[in-house]
């Protein structure tokens, strides 16, 4: 792994107007930053919490998917499952290894989730106690994290934003794997359709959460911008993915759960969009405070599986280490 | 229809399910984010084998059956999986070695198939027969690791060993169904892989320094229905959705 050498490296800077001054000046001109290059420390901070939780979404985002494996309901539905969460595992290790370029270990990060120090997206919070919820958790989930993700690979951080290019492609294809799973449903018999509209009712606001607060109640978003880490605010994007799914619904024939949805003409300059109701903050701060359905049985199974798997851990560093030492042996006989 | 043929590849077809079953229940559980993208693809390799042995199976039965009502539409007593594959997985040690175990048999077994006497079957083994070595090469490698790691995965991985060698015999028996297409030559016979899979698991004992055990008394019945207390509760878990919601499209 090329970050190895960058773990615990000294990227103090001296912040002097004139370094802060030439660091917005390469932004501006969307040069790239590298690992090696000087960066102001809010910077390289901003990209750890933001890459570090981003890679913790992808990890307890494989539980709640995880937990339909064993029952999917025909081999190829399974197939595809255990394909996508496998993606979302391998996102987890791509984007701990962007982080690993900025200096922090994958050991350390995994501690801070552990501990609760560290946050994932809410959204995995959230049960999934049917067959349907794989589908919606596909088409609705997996397509808001590509709205929120797409503007990241023209993030101005290299590494991030190179692992976002093959992240978004994946992703892409597990939005429309979901979607088929609720066309398939939705042509199905009257107790399918009613398991995706359920699935629907239960999803709907919580996707529209993970696009953050509104933009007046977002305390990271302006210097992120600034930074071009973030290019797009949180109320655009959240706009932008109404306006892009709600006819998606409508070719489903389910009905999203918001009496107060309606066309706009005028929205969007002229382009119109869509209107809805108010989000339910409160729930969206229970939930980010640890107060959600699943917050602490999605730590629970984390903190069990790398618990558990410490004395799997220690023999293959106790092995590597015994090898090490033979060939050191062999070589000096 | 060749009967015979049909029930010797449900017993090759339920070994691949059930088996890929069992290493699909890590999935996000395992001890390293690594594990955690090897496990998945080692159990997509078993369930991809799997169904392409249900669906040719099917077309030889001729009476309309396709891979998910062979998997999933049978009773219990009709699965014909061997008891190794069905084994709870217990620790990382045990998953392991019972990957193993099966890899070691089903090279052979795939190498043999390449010159079998059915196409179908020739075209199975092919693609087969590359993932099973790999599988050889990632569970023979941690058993190393773990057989001459720690005090603790030394001790885990004997007692694995221990648990499972019971289990190692069945895979060489021959039902009268696998014996009735090993005469026609569509698939090989079973115990001629046995010195093969000697071979492949004694070479990764010896590094991991491992003991190989006796076993007086082998446990066999899978192949005719006899299985544990545990498959129904595996079965509860892969036809929950077919049984709860029959005659449906997923």
């Amino acid at each position: 792994m090329y970050s190895q050498g960058l773990i615990g490296a000294d990227g103090k800077t001296e912040e002097t107007e004139e370094f802060l001054a030439k660091f917005q000046a390469r932004i501006d001109r969307e040069e790239k930053i590298e690992p090696n290059d000087a960066m102001p420390e809010g910077y390289r901070k901003t990209l750890v919490r933001q890459i570090g939780q981003h890679a913790h979404s992808e990890i307890v985002g494989m539980l709640p998917e995880g937990n339909w494996i064993t029952r999917a309901p025909s081999l190829r539905r399974k197939a595809a499952l255990l394909a996508k969460v496998q993606d979302e595992g391998g996102h987890g290790l791509y984007l701990y290894s962007a982080a690993e370029t900025l200096g922090v270990t994958r050991e350390q990060m995994t501690e801070e989730l552990l501990s609760g120090k560290a946050k994932y997206s809410s959204i995995f919070n959230y049960p999934t106690p049917t067959w349907a919820d794989i589908g919606t958790i596909g088409w609705l989930v997996d397509g808001a994290a590509i709205m929120n993700q797409i503007p990241l690979c023209r993030c101005s951080y290299g590494p991030y934003a190179r692992a976002m290019i093959r992240v978004c492609k994946e992703e892409s294809f597990h939005q429309r794997q979901g979607y088929e799973i609720l066309i398939s449903l939705c042509n199905g018999t009257e107790e399918q359709k009613q398991m995706a509209q359920d699935s629907l009712n239960r999803w709907w606001w919580p996707s529209l959460m993970m696009f953050g607060p509104h933009d007046a109640e977002s305390s990271h978003s302006e210097q992120s911008m600034k930074w071009k880490i973030k290019r797009f605010s949180n109320d655009e994007l959240r706009q932008k993915f109404i306006d892009a799914t709600v006819p998606q619904a409508e070719y489903l024939g389910l009905t999203v759960p918001d009496p107060e949805l309606k066309w706009n003409p005028e929205k969007n300059g002229g382009k119109g969009g869509y209107d809805h109701g108010p989000l339910d903050w409160d729930e969206f701060w229970r939930v980010v405070k640890g107060g959600g359905r699943m917050n602490v049985d999605r730590i629970k199974a984390r903190k069990k599986a790398w618990d558990d798997g410490a004395w799997v851990r220690e023999a293959a560093l106790a092995h590597a280490e015994k090898r090490a030492t033979r060939r050191t042996q062999q070589a000096a006989e | 229809m060749s009967a015979p043929l049909f029930n010797a590849l449900l017993e090759l077809a339920d070994d691949h399910l059930i088996l890929g079953h069992r290493v699909s229940e890590w999935c996000g559980h395992a001890p390293l984010l690594e594990e955690d993208l090897a496990m998945p693809n080692m159990a997509l390799d078993m369930i991809g084998a799997a169904r392409s042995l249900y669906t040719y199976a099917g077309e030889l039965e001729g009476e309309g059956r396709d891979e998910d009502q062979l998997a999933y539409l049978r009773y219990d007593r009709d699965y014909k999986n061997c008891l190794l594959v069905e084994r709870p997985n217990e620790d990382f040690a045990h998953t392991m070695l019972k990957q193993l175990y099966f890899a070691a048999f089903m090279h052979p077994y795939w190498e043999a198939a390449l010159h079998s006497s059915d196409e179908t079957v020739r075209g199975i083994a092919g693609k087969s027969v590359k993932e099973v070595a790999y599988h050889i090469r990632h569970a023979g490698e941690w058993v190393v690791r773990l057989g001459d790691g720690t005090e603790e995965s030394a001790q885990r991985m004997q007692a694995a060993v221990e648990a499972l060698h019971p289990y190692v015999e069945e895979q060489f028996h021959m039902s009268s169904d696998a014996q009735a297409a090993a005469d026609t030559d569509a698939l090989p016979d079973r115990e001629a892989m046995r010195t093969q899979w000697t071979n492949t698991v004694s070479n990764v004992f010896d590094q991991a320094k491992l003991t190989m055990p006796e076993v007086e008394y082998p446990q066999l019945g899978g192949r005719t229905g006899h299985h544990g207390e545990e498959m129904g509760h595996l079965l509860s878990d892969l036809q929950y959705m077919q049984r709860a919601y029959p005659n449906m499209s997923w």
